[in-house]
């Protein structure tokens, strides 16, 4: 690393949590390896926008360490049925797509904003960059946003998204996906994030899914298809639970142990 | 128990379908007294304008408390009405967004050490897998600015520079500029939290 971050040295050594002089902040996990690297030549833009230089540690402090608590007041019940929004139904594999926030240590995140964004059945957002020649639905806007519960949960009802070519590279398709936006409990959580569906064919060829370096981890964006949350004659149930960093031991229990 | 995270992916070019607020950029409402507005491009390494992110702040309120559980001071209370700590604006053509809100105070941190005002930011964009981080410091805090543990880390003058929002040109009090250069020449700084 640079001499800049000598200076710094370990954040955490820098008083994450000192209790010198009274505050005693939590400390989020860091995680390593989980997240895809920023450089990644095979997603092609990457190479336009991601920095250059190495990222620079930061302690966890007041800012960092807490969020904005945003939620009911950002939603009303309609805003999680992306299928009730206009005169028709949208076409499409009518889908319920539940599960939920926890932390990871398995703290469910209650009272939190879900955002989703989505393609509609045909593979077609409803943007105006978006020139796939495929139909748009008349009947489908393709965003959606809930709170989740007090036990973490959220749950939206939508229709499968299409997949869709694009020009990252010759006979490029994503899989499809849906796109997710958290906002946790503090600023170190903030998480957007997509999920895909079992057994999509076009994983392999996807640099976006593959630019998460553990093939575990990709697996954990992958929803389970679930008979439970299927409400029969009416919509296929997938699960999908998200886990944000989670908090570790606090300072004052460090200090216990010291 | 412990979980393992999920990992992060693009937002893609396709964020203003879900996440723009009409009321995203107004941290504070536009006629609050004492507001200041920061304005600013998103470029790429060409210099060309990024029009497809999205930047957000959060900071403190302007006795420089924080309406957070997870505050060891206790949850604050802005006397500035309607102040939301947060704010979201995703770029237009030409690459530019601009927050309005208050200026936040000084924050104490540990080993008796003072943070000068910032702003965290979040930038999200095509082409970048995970959310970039960096902050706002204010020009005209100069002793404040010196004294700050994160900035005074960074070696390099340019460097540092680049996390600090000029007074806007030709603009009123209140009024800065910070530009975010993603990668190349200039490159603001950004940090892993």
């Amino acid at each position: 690393m640079s001499a800049e971050t000598d200076r710094l040295a370990d954040p955490e050594a820098a008083g994450q949590g000192a209790a010198d002089d009274g505050l005693v902040l939590p400390r989020y996990q860091r995680p390593s390896g989980v997240h895809p690297p920023l450089d990644w030549p095979d997603y092609r833009s990457s190479q336009l926008r991601a920095p250059l230089r190495p990222l620079v540690p930061m302690p966890q402090w007041l800012t960092e360490v807490t969020g904005p608590l945003l939620g009911a007041e950002r939603v009303t019940n309609a805003d999680a049925d992306l299928t009730t929004r206009h005169a028709g139904e949208p076409i499409g594999e009518r889908i319920i797509v539940s599960g939920r926030v926890l932390d990871s240590d398995g703290r469910p995140i209650p009272d939190t904003l879900v955002e989703i964004w989505q393609a509609n059945a045909a593979g077609r957002y409803k943007h105006q960059v978006d020139d796939h020649q495929a139909p748009l639905d008349p009947n489908f806007d393709g965003s959606g946003r809930c709170v989740t519960d007090s036990q973490g949960r959220y749950r939206f009802i939508t229709i499968k998204p299409g997949s869709y070519p694009w020009r990252n590279h010759p006979n490029a398709w994503r899989p499809s996906h849906i796109h997710f936006s958290l906002l946790g409990r503090a600023f170190t959580q903030r998480l957007v994030t997509q999920m895909y569906f079992p057994g999509d064919p076009l994983f392999a060829q996807d640099p976006i899914f593959n630019s998460v370096p553990d093939p575990k981890a990709r697996e954990r964006m992958i929803a389970r298809f679930s008979l439970d949350l299927t409400v029969p004659d009416r919509a296929l149930g997938f699960e999908w639970d998200i886990v944000l960093r989670g908090r570790m031991a606090t300072a004052f229990e460090t200090r216990e142990d010291a | 128990m412990t979980l393992e995270i999920t990992p992060s992916q693009t937002v893609g070019p396709f964020l203003a379908l879900g996440l723009p607020w009409p009321d995203g950029p107004f941290v504070v409402p536009e006629a609050t007294p004492g507001a200041v507005t920061i304005t600013g491009r998103v470029t790429d390494v060409a210099g060309d304008p990024v029009p497809d992110a999205l930047v957000e702040t959060w900071q403190a309120d302007e006795c420089s408390g924080f309406s957070h559980p997870d505050d060891p001071r206790g949850a604050a209370r802005s006397a500035v009405p309607r102040f939301r700590g947060f704010g979201r604006c995703a770029t237009d053509v030409a690459g530019r967004y601009r927050i309005v809100t208050i200026r936040p105070g000084p924050l104490p941190c540990p080993a008796g050490r003072t943070e000068a005002p910032h702003l965290d930011v979040s930038v999200f964009a095509r082409g970048l897998l995970d959310r970039l981080v960096t902050r706002i410091y204010f020009c005209d805090e100069p002793e404040a600015n010196a004294a700050d543990p994160v900035l005074s880390a960074i070696a390099e003058p340019d460097r540092r520079a680049t996390l600090i929002a000029s007074a806007a040109e030709g603009g009123r009090p209140g009024e800065f500029t910070f530009d975010i250069r993603l990668r190349g020449e200039r490159e603001t700084v950004f940090f892993e939290v």
